[in-house]
């Protein structure tokens, strides 16, 4: 029989690794050159990477810049390899705006872009001050008064009737949260009705800012301003939906269950022809709700119910623990959620709910259908139409591939970040 | 079962019991679907008692705490804490779970705010005190159960024994009459048992009234006035701890004695 007593007498230090165990030799090893047939798989890859840069990169350099048709681009280049990006810089505005909203009034839009990125920046950016919400909150009536134009009654008015609402509901909800909501809407309602009537008996022939009719609206800009619309409305009605489908109610969990399934079990082209055609027969006949909005009600709905679905993802993976602390702590219903629940499930929710958020930024080319000029119809319609530039396709699709993936890899990366930020473990 | 040795002792001394109810519990039932949890519970617990409850898991010991802020909702009969009878009415619900506080097997602390927030939402939000007020008793409670330099940090990076012990201290900053112990240390380590039970003591001999549902007999040896033996969904025996210990009196409470014992 052995001796297995043992006892150790020094503690051993801390030591380096090796030095090939380090740096850059030791990651082109296990990385790139591990095995036999991991070098031939790097080099054969290395191959083609070379492949498709020989030939792009030429495509890129060679590119013709400056001239106005597509005929033009053959001439300059003779034959060789080179994109016709002349028909970018050609027609740029078109691209970008459309081919009907006014040249001297782009910058309009461009203002209202710019400002966008100061109230998106304390919703996105929550270490920022609080004070900057209230810029956040006039931001959709000045959006909507730089980009349309008209009387500036119209977004005062719609802006005092939301405040009267959050004024009334504010006051009252202490009390009754129900009657306070109920409260609000007909506050918002009223003094809506009181605007509407003090506009139109307001309203000058020359107003302030010229207005601009919603189907002069187009180019990437259109798809900019459904996709912010539509993902800044969907996700709190996705909230509403995916709590109210949790509800003890029954009337209230059966209306949002008919809704997600319904929404979810149409395709979205069906509503947009919903909204362009048939949504006319469901309103008065002497009624006009303006073609954009339509949309946005449409696009909104749509995503709203796949986000109740993620967020209600969420929920379902919060303990039950969390429920019992906070209830056993006396807080009520929309205190547990706003404070305990919503900021937990929200955070899980954040891949799927950014997923959801992406494919809507990209569905709102699917506008162009119902002739609508957003980016891809101003391509597909006026541009390639057009004699000058009849059959250029890889530099107008690639440009609109472009634009769509910037944006959407900054909304990826910007979640990657927040997830980072919400971490409160250490994992 | 429970070989934690406490190295405080009580003094009970200063645990006075007075003759004000704090619960009455009369004739209550609750059902889980068919399944009949709780049957004809009748407890009067009074201010300043620490009642240990006892029993085999699946005995309804659990159950019977939750009804008393309602986190489970029972059938029949009558719950009044400190006055107000738990019904449908929310108001009451609320009223009781704030003057109630609750510790459960698995800490449940809030992981998306810092210590110091767990022990200030709920002051700041239900008893609408101001912000500072909050903080200050939250970090008096901190110091009391001994954590006070964690208070920014969130539950994730501390041990079990700490997170019991802030989800104490964060019961314990609604100024609750009445604490509700659900298995605190079932789900610790044992050294870490011990420093939940020492800061359970410490109430203990401020006078609080407590009911635990807790295996550990030592803990009820030191603290407890009364232990109370559940099985199947009733009260089988009930009586002072030198007593229930030494002296039980039905076969089952012999039988569950002696295999933990």
């Amino acid at each position: 029989m052995t001796d297995l007593s043992f006892v150790r007498s020094d503690m051993l230090p801390e030591r380096a690794p090796p030095a090939n165990e380090v740096g850059m030799v030791k990651w082109l090893r296990t990385n790139l050159f591990s095995t036999w047939a991991n070098s031939l798989l790097t080099i054969a890859a290395f191959y083609v990477i070379y492949l498709v840069l020989a030939n792009v990169l030429p495509w890129f350099s060679g590119g013709v810049w400056t001239t106005s048709s597509l005929s033009e681009c053959r001439e300059v280049l003779q034959g060789e390899v080179g994109g016709c990006f002349s028909v970018l810089t050609e027609r740029w505005n078109q691209l970008i705006y459309g081919f009907k909203y006014p040249v001297d009034l782009y910058w309009r839009p461009n203002i209202a872009l710019l400002l966008l990125a100061f109230a998106a920046a304390p919703v996105l950016f929550f270490d920022l001050p609080r004070k900057l919400l209230l810029f956040t909150a006039i931001y959709p009536f000045v959006a909507y008064w730089l980009i349309w134009g008209g009387p500036i009654g119209v977004p005062v008015t719609a802006f005092v009737g939301i405040l009267g609402a959050y004024l009334v509901f504010e006051r009252f909800n202490a009390a009754n949260f129900a009657a306070a909501g109920l409260a609000a809407v007909a506050v918002a309602f009223s003094l809506w009705f009181i605007g509407g009537y003090l506009v139109d008996m307001l309203a000058s022939d020359d107003p302030l800012l010229t207005p601009v009719a919603s189907r002069d609206l187009g180019g990437f800009m259109l798809n900019l301003m459904l996709g912010v619309t539509c993902v800044s409305l969907s996700i709190p009605l996705g909230i509403a939906l995916a709590l109210g489908r949790q509800s003890n109610l029954p009337l209230i969990k059966g209306v949002c269950v008919i809704f997600i399934e319904f929404i979810r079990g149409v395709p979205l082209i069906t509503l947009l022809f919903v909204a362009s055609v048939m949504l006319a027969y469901f309103f008065p006949p002497d009624a006009t709700v303006d073609l954009f909005l339509r949309v946005v009600i449409m696009i909104t709905l749509f995503s709203s119910a796949y986000i109740a679905e993620v967020i209600r993802g969420g929920l379902a993976a919060l303990p039950k623990g969390q429920y019992e602390a906070a209830d056993s702590l006396g807080l009520d219903y929309p205190q547990a959620m706003r404070f305990i629940i919503l900021p937990q499930a929200l955070k899980i929710s954040i891949p799927g709910i950014v997923n959801v958020a992406v494919g809507l930024f990209k569905d709102t080319t699917l506008v162009s259908v119902i002739s609508m000029f957003d980016l891809v119809g101003m391509i597909r319609g006026p541009i390639l139409a057009s004699q000058e530039w009849n059959g250029v396709y890889w530099e107008l699709l690639g440009f609109a591939a472009l634009l769509f993936f910037v944006v959407c890899y900054g909304i990826s990366q910007y979640s990657q970040w927040l997830e980072r930020r919400l971490r409160t473990d250490h994992r | 079962m429970s070989s934690i040795t406490l190295d405080h002792h009580a003094d009970r001394s200063k645990m006075a019991v007075s003759d004000e109810v704090a619960i009455e519990i009369r004739n209550m039932n609750k059902w889980y679907g068919s399944f009949h949890v709780l049957r004809d519970i009748d407890l009067t617990v009074y201010q300043g008692e620490r009642i240990v409850i006892a029993g085999p898991s699946g005995s309804g010991k659990s159950t019977l705490i939750r009804c008393i802020n309602r986190l489970e909702e029972h059938q029949e009969g009558q719950i009044i804490v400190d006055g107000t009878e738990l019904t449908s009415d929310l108001k009451n619900v609320d009223k009781v779970r704030s003057e109630v506080g609750m510790v459960f097997q698995h800490f449940n602390l809030f992981p998306h705010l810092t210590i110091l927030e767990n022990c200030t939402l709920a002051p700041i939000w239900v008893r609408k005190e101001p912000k500072k007020e909050a903080e200050e008793r939250a970090m008096h409670f901190l110091e009391k159960v001994k954590i006070p330099e964690q208070a920014h940090k969130y539950p994730g990076m501390l041990s079990g024994g700490q997170q019991q012990r802030v989800a104490i201290a964060r019961s314990l900053c609604m100024m609750p009459r009445i604490m509700l112990f659900d298995e605190p240390t079932s789900a610790l380590d044992p050294e870490m048992i011990k420093e939940v039970l020492e800061t359970m003591v410490e109430l203990a001999e401020e006078g609080m009234t407590m009911l635990c549902v807790t295996h550990e007999m030592g803990f009820a040896k030191e603290v407890a006035n009364r232990v109370i033996f559940m099985d199947a969904g009733q009260i089988v025996e009930q009586n002072e701890p030198e007593e229930f210990f030494n002296n039980p009196q039905s076969e089952r409470t012999k039988l569950f004695l002696s295999q933990i014992l």
